[in-house]
């Protein structure tokens, strides 16, 4: 008893046959757009490569370029069949591949359910990444004059500006490292040595954020330096001063704008898999409508097109049945030697 | 005849095909040009708040009307190449087609015009946004006050996109008062001393807004006491280049324009030229097809040209009915009262009216240039 069976006739092959290789082609186009995310999430990771320490995997959007060639291939194939179906001749010479290609089909599509989830899940790790990216970038802020980190200021800086954030959580991490290159300190100074005498490491600390973490809504001109103290700007308060610097950390910035790109390929790569599925099965239908022609020398004939030969139990036992004896013919190999000899 | 070719009936059948799908190709450049100006205008609306005047918006203006015009007009030159070879249809299209030729020539030299215009309304829009952004500044301050309490935010990213600060340079900023009263300490020896320092009672600082700050400076910015060298450790005001944006906003903003539409010139000047072999092309179309329905046989050869006569005397006979047209409408209100008289001068009158909306469609096209020409020449500055 197959599973779904669906009469056809001339008519209805024909018809069956143009829908495929129309949705084939539709799928040449999703296999595209599969290709050109992957594409744009690498050039958006590694632009900002930087700030992840250089140390962000790029297994993803590698994996979602692959797909993408793969899935426009394999689509080619299946449209070029479709075409040839209406011809016996030529789908003749395509009969025999065909089995093949469909479990093949199948097993990609698994693949693209795969890496969708991937998508929704790649979120964990980069939260990592980020995390240990922006507080290293922070702290070679100042080394404007070591080579291999002298762009560290201007990319953060640029960042802060572009994404509205500051600081790692919050715009405290800049309290805690020094952003200020030893070259524009004056030594002699007396707040300069009472800085630097204030913390075990000898590093010059102070209560201000560069100038990249300020918000052009504040009503206020910036303040910058000397933050905690209150009686160092007339009417300031830092605690109810809200709009004065950026709230938000980077790293929830960052986060939140490579979630929702993830996001989107996700769900983008899930409607992929619902068409490629869609195509397979009706590229199923068309090979076994085409196979069990009631009279096999009239092209014309009625046919009987299913999705499986026998129902789901039974297609599943046959494929245990299969492997099981695969598996005993090997090792009936080896043990042949054995038998020889013992008899 | 001007420019005259024989067109065997084969011909005129390749002429009218090809200039159906040249029809076809003008109405999307004339989309084009639609989607042109409506992407400038959208670019100049986004920074109406530091321009002072509007004028610089007749170049999007034009180009959406001219864009829309222009759909129009090539889809009825689409409909008359359809037409063209069928002898029952064609001659509908007769008066049409002179009205036509006046609208395409229109709107060739208001695409001519265009090009001029945005060279010639730099000067104008320097002076609109130096009025503007002197305004922005002078209110950066007033974040408290309705109508201008936008302004502080708007400089601030304008500066940052930019990457510019101040009018010319930085210096526009030391002669604001940028800081807000509200966060003044008026009981403070400093801010009194500022205030006293000059006639108006402003607090005015060497310092510039945050805004102005360069991120490729290699040194934490410095925004206070610019022009005082000890108020800072190793610093030298005259020798410092990367700490703030060196260039003016009003130099960013005008290179910014002036960019956008010297890159639109090649686009603009390829339309007019598809506009002007179309336009070229149907004359010839109407003048084959017509001496083919004049012949006998019409199947056989026929001669399309360009103008009947040679140019001085088309203009000899445009200049004819141009008085003609006047002096019929001086007649028809006197006219009214003789009726004998009235019908003696509509007879003649009937004669030439095709030859009227030749001189009529003529005549229109040189008004419009010459009305064109004279807004050109009125806005474009003395220099020029």
């Amino acid at each position: 008893m197959a599973l779904l069976p669906v009469k056809f006739d001339l008519k209805k092959r024909v018809k069956l046959a143009q829908t495929v290789w129309f949705m084939y082609w539709f799928a040449v186009l999703a296999g595209v757009l599969v290709l050109s995310m992957g594409l744009f999430f690498k050039i958006e990771l590694r632009k900002r490569s930087e700030l992840m320490d250089n140390n962000e995997s790029h297994f993803l959007p590698n994996l979602l370029i692959l797909m993408g060639l793969i899935a426009c291939s394999i689509n080619v194939f299946g449209g070029k069949v479709c075409y040839d179906s209406l011809d016996p001749d030529k789908f003749a010479k395509w009969k025999p591949m065909l089995k093949t290609y469909l479990v093949f089909c199948v097993g990609f599509n698994a693949l693209l359910l795969v890496t969708a989830v991937l998508c929704f899940l790649m979120r964990i790790p980069m939260q990592f990444t980020l995390a240990e990216g922006l507080r290293n970038g922070m702290r070679y802020y100042k080394d404007t004059d070591t080579p291999g980190r002298c762009y560290m200021k201007r990319t953060l800086d640029l960042m802060q500006i572009e994404f509205r954030c500051c600081g790692n959580d919050n715009y405290r991490d800049w309290f805690e490292i020094q952003w200020v290159s030893n070259r524009y300190l004056d030594f002699s100074s007396k707040e300069v040595k009472d800085r630097i005498g204030s913390n075990v490491d000898g590093q010059y600390l102070m209560d201000g954020v560069p100038f990249s973490c300020c918000n052009p809504s504040s009503p206020r001109p910036c303040i910058q330096a000397q933050m905690t103290n209150n009686t160092a700007h007339y009417s300031y308060d830092h605690y109810t001063e809200d709009l004065n610097v950026w709230k938000r950390g980077c790293r929830d910035a960052l986060l939140s704008y490579y979630g929702g790109m993830m996001n989107t390929i996700g769900a983008l790569v899930i409607l992929v898999t619902m068409l490629e599925a869609s195509v397979t099965v009706g590229m199923q239908y068309v090979h076994s409508s085409l196979c069990n022609l009631a009279n096999p020398e009239d092209p014309e004939s009625e046919s009987e097109g299913w999705l499986l030969e026998k129902t789901v139990k039974e297609t599943f036992t046959d494929i245990m049945d299969k492997m099981k004896s695969m598996g005993k013919g090997i090792k009936v190999e080896e043990g042949d030697p054995a038998v020889e000899t013992v008899s | 005849m001007l420019l005259k070719i024989t067109f065997t009936q084969q011909r005129r059948v390749r002429l009218a095909q090809g200039l159906w799908l040249m029809s076809w190709l003008a109405v999307m450049s004339g989309a084009f040009i639609f989607c042109l100006g409506v992407y400038l205008k959208t670019e100049l609306l986004r920074r109406a708040e530091v321009m002072d005047n509007t004028e610089i918006h007749m170049v999007p203006n034009i180009l959406m009307m001219v864009g829309l015009v222009s759909i129009g007009t090539n889809w009825v030159a689409t409909r008359v190449c359809q037409d063209s070879l069928d002898a029952s249809r064609f001659p509908r299209w007769k008066l049409l087609l002179m009205a036509w030729f006046a609208v395409a020539m229109l709107l060739c030299c208001l695409l001519l015009a265009v090009v001029v215009l945005s060279y010639a309304l730099q000067g104008r829009l320097e002076e609109s946004l130096k009025v503007g952004l002197r305004n922005g500044i002078r209110f950066y301050k007033d974040t408290d006050v309705p109508g201008r309490c936008f302004q502080k935010e708007t400089i601030d990213r304008l500066q940052m996109e930019f990457r510019c600060c101040g009018n010319n340079n930085f210096k526009d900023w030391f002669e604001v008062q940028w800081v807000s009263n509200r966060y003044l300490d008026f009981t403070s020896k400093d801010v009194k001393d500022r205030i006293r320092s000059n006639v108006d009672g402003r607090y005015l600082l060497d310092g510039v807004p945050f805004s102005c700050c360069n991120p490729a400076s290699p040194r934490p910015c410095l925004q206070y006491h610019l022009t005082d060298n000890s108020a800072h450790y190793s610093y030298d005001y005259q020798a410092e280049e990367l700490n703030l944006y060196s260039r003016g906003c009003r130099q960013a903003l005008t290179d910014y324009y002036m960019e956008m539409m010297n890159s639109t010139g090649p686009g603009v000047l390829s339309v007019i030229l598809i506009q002007m072999s179309v336009l070229v092309s149907l004359r010839y179309l109407q003048t084959a097809v017509e001496g083919a329905t004049a012949l006998e046989d019409p199947e056989g050869e026929s001669v399309g040209y360009l103008l009947e006569k040679g140019v001085k005397e088309t203009f000899e006979d445009v200049k004819a009915n141009v008085l003609d047209i006047l002096k019929f409408a001086q007649v028809d209100p006197s006219a009214a009262e003789g009726s004998p008289g009235a019908e003696d001068a509509e007879k003649p009158a009937d004669n030439t009216t095709e030859k009227r909306w030749e001189g009529g469609g003529c005549v229109s096209a040189f008004f419009c240039f010459g009305c064109v020409s004279w807004v050109v020449a009125s806005r474009a500055p003395f220099g020029f």
